[in-house]
Formats: C-alpha cells, structure tokens, sequence
C-alpha cells in the first residue's frame, strides 16, 4: 500500500517538473513563434509527408494526424504515432524553441511599427498554413470549411446563451433561413433552374456579389430573429428557450412545404464560391465583431443584463434593446454561416436543420465554454476534429462523445474556457524575459463562474 | 427650483397599502433622510421614485419634468443614482466595469463603434475609463479596479455601488441604507465617503438609513415613515424630540 502511494507521488512530482520543464521551455515563444513553427510543420509535411508515411507501412500520408486511420486499423497506430510525431510534434516544438529571439525580436518590431500590420501579418501565416495543410487533401478543405463555419455558429450562440445568459433554441432555424436565402440568391441570379428559368446575370459577376447573397442570408435570419425576440424579451422568464425551440421547428417544416425550394429534397445547384480563403475571411470578419462588441461597454451590457437585470436597469442599461440587439446579431451571424454552408455543401435540405444540429451547436457552445471567445474556437474546434477522428467508429462514436462531454462538465462545468477576455492585440505581443508567463489565450486573470 | 418632488404617492401590492399618500421635494444639494422601522415601506418609496414600480396614484417630477410611469433607465439617465440595501454588483464583472457600465446611455459610437471598434470607440472608451478611474479613487476603491468585483470586501463592495451611481452623473443620488452590514470602522468610513463626494460634486442626497447616528450627523431633513405614512417630517433635532417618532420608532433607542 505505501509502495503504491510512493510510487504515485512520484509521478506525480515526475509530472510537476515536466510540467514545469515545458513551461520554462516554451513560455517565452511568442505567438508569431508558434505560427511559424506550423507553417515549417505544414511544409514538411508537403515535402516528405508521403515517402515517410510508406516508409512507415500506410499506403498513404494519415489525413487527420492518424486518429481516423489508427481507429479503423490499429495496427497502424504504432506508424500513425511516429509519423504525427516526426512532421508535427517535433517540428513545431523544435522550431518554436530555436526561433524564439528571432521571433520575439519580429513581433517587438511588427507591433512597433502598426499593431495592424502585426495582425495583418499574423493571419496571412495562419491562412497559409491552414491553406498548404488543407491543400494536401480534399477531405481536409472539406472538414477545415465545416470548421471555420461551426466556429461562427458556435461563437454567435455563445453572445445569447452565454454573455446574455439565455437560453435559445433557435440557431438551427437561423441558419436554414441564411441557407436558404443565400442559396435562392445563387440560384436565381446566376445559375438558374427549372423552377426559377433562366439566370438573370452573367455568372462570372457571381463570386464578387457572392457577400451580397450572404448578407442577405443573415439579415433574413435576423429578420426570423424578431418574431422570436418580440414575444420572448418582453418579461423575464424561460419563454425564450420554448419560443427559440418552437421557431427552429416552424423554420423547418417551412422549408418542407415550400415546393419551389425543393421543399423536403432540398436545393442543389449552389455555385463553388465558399472556397477556403471566403470562408477564412467570412469567419475572421465574424470573429472579429463579436469580439469587438462583446469587449464594448456596450456589450458587456449584456453580462450587467444576465448577472442583474434590476442593476442594469438602474444605471441607464436599456435592458430590452441590448437584449434584442445582441440577438438580432447572433442570428445574423448564424445566417451567414448557413449561407456558407450552403455553398460548402453545394446542397441544402430542411432536414440538416433539426434537433441533431441544434445538440451540435449547443454542445460545442457549453464544450468551449461560455462567454468567451476563445472558448468557442476550441469548443467549435475540438468538437470538429473529434467527430471526424471519431467516424470510423460510428454507432460508437455516439457514445464515447456524450461521455467525453459527461466528463467535461463534471471536471470543468462551465466549460475548457469560460469567462475569459480575448485580447489580440496582447496576445500578439512579443513574450521576452518572463519566463513563466501564462501561455498564448492568456489574459486577464478573471474568476471563474 | 425643487429637484425631486412628489406628490401624493400611494402605492398598492394587491391588498397591502406600502405606501399612502407620501410626498416630498428636495432642493438641488440637499441631503434629505427618510427614517422608519423594518418594513415600513422606505425601499418601497425609493422603487417607485426610480420607476422599479409604478405608483397606483401619484405624479413625480424631476427637475420639473414628470417622471412617473417612465422606465428605470430612462429616469436614471435624467439624472437619478441610486444603490440597493442589498448589494446587487454583476458577480462576473471587474469594478472598472461595474462603474463603466453606468456610462451606457452616454455612450456615442453606436452599434457601428461597437461592431467595427472605430476609433472613436477606443477613444471615448478611454475617455470613460479616465472618468470611472476618477469616481473609483473618490471613494476609496481604484486599487480594485481590475478585480472582479465578487473578490472584494464587502465594505468595498458598498463602495463600487456608490462609485457605480455617481458615474451616471446623477443630480440626485438614491442611498438605501449604505452602511447595512457595516462593522463601526467601516460605517465611519463610509459617511466620511458620503460627506466627500455630496461636498465635491454638489448632488443631492436621499438617504435611507437604519442607524440613527448616521442620519442625525448627515441630513438636514429628515422623514419618518411608519405603515406607509409620514409621520413627522423635520430637522434631526426636532425629529429626535418628536413624540410620536419616539413612541413608533425610536422608543427603545433613546431610552436605552
Ligand atoms: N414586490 C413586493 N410585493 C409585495 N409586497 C412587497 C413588495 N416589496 C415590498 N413589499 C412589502 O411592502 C412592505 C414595505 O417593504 P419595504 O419597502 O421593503 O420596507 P423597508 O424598506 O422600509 O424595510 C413590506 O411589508 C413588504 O413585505
Ligand atoms: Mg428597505
């Protein structure tokens, strides 16, 4: 028994110093560090990623760093190991430590001479990379797009069931109506089918009013918005959880019965204009509002709202407006990201927008954790990658999820990342002589609950 | 010209009468109490000045401007702060923001500054941030200012709620019972900070207190309200010699 517990505490304290040994390590690599460090990953992978992985015995290089391979034939797991390790881990790690002055010397400089730039920067690094990784496979463009779309579902969710702490059913239906409207858009203007004749405009201008059809995919959804929020935002009370939840049906069965959208086959037709880079910029520019707005006074009128209604109102807070504001924004978002979606897929039908999906979006929501922007990145993030490593166990896979979400509310219940702010323009920072330093997403310290 | 007036005020919560026939009006500077048991329909009189509830019958004036049936924020904006009996701070929010948030319906960018983070928005952010800075360190409490506001003292937290009213830039600021809970140290603190801020920023103040010492020091007039009713309506002296506020309510006080 005491031999046990010996043996425990010292791995434990073996844990603590590797722990501690990393963070020594790693913690002066800025984030520009990192960025590189994953494009030199991406490159290798480019290079070489093909004769290693048949030096290693797989027929071909592993699509999604080996989970989806390891589960349909484990005995590839051993290959699928040294293979993520050899173009993946060891790179980045390698890369990231060794550039740590030069790194921290370029983001000083980026930083010095415009903060913009500096961002600007750092995103052509992240689109390249994530253009170079996706570029080696169609599955991969495929499951990156479905990514960046959920991250804008996921994100635009949290401003309701989050920051404003309600709770709302009704992105499903929010992101048919953006589909549908954006699709119809396409359709109609520039592709033409037997219900709708001819196309009205050259297709070549397609691409460049493709924003158009998605702005109108989300002010049509913001439009849905308001025959939730008039009844639901007159009292306080659950009526918007029942409310949202009814709309996301009523949406649905629309969409069945309106016979010139295809009612319930669906729409097809839609034009290849969500190409990687569009869904990047869409997804950016997503991003980037809701963070603005939710770091606003503004904004944070939502958190005096949820944490106090009776307060806000007593220090000028119209209670009623931030909250139909914030809604009418999250759907808009939702909206555009059908649009999107639509346009990844090439086809959309009402069944895609049931209860499944709303258990999907919900899930990656409360996964991330609420109110917060990063939180929503990861939750979208994690939940993607998981469900596609995951696939070759099908049924199971059902299974093991619900558990793993189990899990994460039990050990973290509000979440991987809950009530933390999403400063960029710190994050961007050079990280020079303070070892020990939290990591990257690290910034202001605030409690959590 | 009168600041704050009502008139006539009653109030019903279905059979129970917690306010009858109350008026009052207060001078532009004035520090005006409001005395009375537990209960007696004091905080009840504030919710319905501040438009938490609308009164059954009565009409209220701000500044010459009727008021009553307006919605909360609305008459805050005009010019009416006010803190709770029982704290009511935003548990996940800094004390920066708490006295941010009071600036919301002064805010001028829009929805535009708040989506696109303009720079006008970064500057009157900053511009509010200076102010809040300002208000903290009045009362004491700018060394919070980046903590969440749940982490604090509970003395302090009083002071956030002070420093959070007097960021809407109030004519007239609404105190219920500011040092309820208050160990004597930080009672005598916080009247210190009450004195401060009525002498730099000439508001006036209605204050409901509980303990006697407080209000006999801070108030020039003084209202007791009992079942509803005023009763006696007066200096701190002559309320102190009232016999009908000895026998209602400060019988056992001033005997013992
Ligand atoms: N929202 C309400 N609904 C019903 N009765 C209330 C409500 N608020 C207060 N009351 C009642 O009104 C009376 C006066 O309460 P209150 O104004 O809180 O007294 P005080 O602040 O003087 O202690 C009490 O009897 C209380 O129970
Ligand atoms: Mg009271």
């Amino acid at each position: 028994m005491s031999a046990d517990e010996n043996l425990r505490q010292r791995l434990s304290s073996v844990g603590r110093r590797v722990r501690q040994w990393l963070r020594v390590q790693f913690s002066p690599v800025p984030l520009l560090g990192w960025f590189l460090a994953a494009l030199v990953a991406v490159i290798l992978e480019m290079l070489v990623g093909t004769p290693l992985a048949r030096l290693l015995g797989m027929s071909k290089f592993p699509v999604l760093f080996g989970f989806a391979l390891a589960l349909a034939q484990p005995v590839y797991i051993p290959s699928a190991i040294v293979y993520v390790l050899l173009i993946y881990v060891l790179p980045v790690a390698l890369v990231a430590r060794l550039s740590i002055r030069l790194g921290n010397l370029l983001a000083g400089w980026l930083m010095r001479t415009s903060p913009l730039l500096s961002v600007v920067v750092h995103l052509g690094l992240l689109y390249g990379t994530l253009h170079l990784w996706a570029g080696l496979s169609d599955y991969r463009v495929l499951v990156v797009r479905l990514m960046l779309i959920a991250i804008m579902l996921t994100l635009s969710l949290n401003v309701v069931n989050g920051y404003m702490g309600e709770f709302s059913c009704s992105h499903p239906g929010f992101m048919a109506l953006g589909a549908y409207a954006a699709s119809l858009f396409s359709v109609l203007f520039f592709v033409g089918n037997d219900a709708f004749g001819a196309p009205l405009l050259p297709i070549g201008l397609g691409p460049f009013l493709f924003p158009l059809g998605l702005i109108l995919g989300g002010a049509v959804a913001a439009l849905g918005a308001l025959l939730v929020a008039i009844p639901s935002f007159r009292t306080r009370g659950d009526y918007l959880a029942i409310i949202s939840l009814a709309f996301m049906f009523i949406i649905k069965s629309l969409f069945e019965n309106l016979e010139f959208l295809g009612g319930a086959r669906g729409l097809s037709g839609q034009p290849d204009w969500a190409s990687l880079p569009v869904v990047f910029a869409w997804t950016i520019l997503c991003v980037w509002t809701i963070n603005n707005f939710v770091r606003s006074t503004v904004g944070k009128a939502l958190n005096a709202v949820r944490d106090g209604e009776l307060a806000a109102d007593a220090m000028t807070v119209d209670t009623r407006r931030t909250k139909m504001v914030a809604f009418f924004f999250a759907a808009f978002w939702a909206g555009v990201a059908g649009g999107l979606f639509a346009h990844v897929l090439r086809y959309v039908n009402p069944g895609t927008f049931d209860l499944k999906k709303l258990a999907e979006v919900l899930a990656m929501v409360y996964l991330g954790g609420l109110n917060s922007v990063v939180g929503s990145i990861v939750g979208a993030v994690s939940y993607n990658l998981l469900s596609e490593a995951l696939r070759p166990l099908e049924l199971y896979k059902w299974i093991i999820i619900p558990l793993l979400f189990i899990m994460v509310m039990i050990f973290r219940p509000t979440g991987l990342i809950a009530f933390r702010e999403f400063d960029v323009v710190k994050l961007l920072h050079p990280r020079e002589g303070t070892p020990g330093h939290a990591g990257p997403g690290a910034v202001e310290p605030q409690a959590e609950r | 010209m009168t600041l704050l007036r009502v008139d006539d005020m009653t109030h019903w919560f279905g059979g129970l009468q917690a306010v009858s026939g109350y008026n009052v009006a207060i001078e532009p500077g004035q520090i005006r109490g409001l005395i009375g048991p537990n209960g007696a329909g004091k905080t009840t009189v504030f919710n319905l000045i501040t438009g938490r509830y609308r009164p059954t019958e009565g009409h209220i004036f701000l500044d010459g401007q009727e008021i009553t049936g307006l919605p909360p924020h609305k008459i805050a904006s005009m010019g009416l702060g006010r803190t709770f009996q029982n704290l009511r701070l935003w548990r996940h929010m800094t004390v920066l923001e708490h006295v941010k948030m009071a600036r919301y319906s002064k805010i001028t960018y829009g929805l535009a500054g708040a989506f696109f983070g303009t720079a006008r928005r970064n500057r009157e952010e900053d511009d509010i941030e200076t102010r809040a800075r300002e208000l903290l360190e009045l009362v004491g409490a700018v060394d919070w200012a980046d903590h969440i506001v749940t982490n604090l003292p509970y003395g302090m937290q009083r002071r956030v709620e002070l420093a959070r009213a007097l960021a809407i830039q109030p004519k007239i600021l609404f105190l219920d019972e500011p040092t309820a809970g208050m160990n004597p140290e930080e009672l005598v603190q916080m009247m210190e900070i009450v004195r401060l801020v009525h002498e730099q920023l000439g508001l006036a103040i209605f204050l409901i207190e509980h303990r006697m010492k407080v209000v006999m020091d801070l108030c020039e007039v003084i209202q007791t309200l009992v079942f509803g009713q005023v009763i006696a309506e007066g200096t701190p002296d002559e309320i102190r010699n009232d016999p009908r506020v000895i026998e209602a309510y400060l019988g056992k006080e001033v005997m013992a």
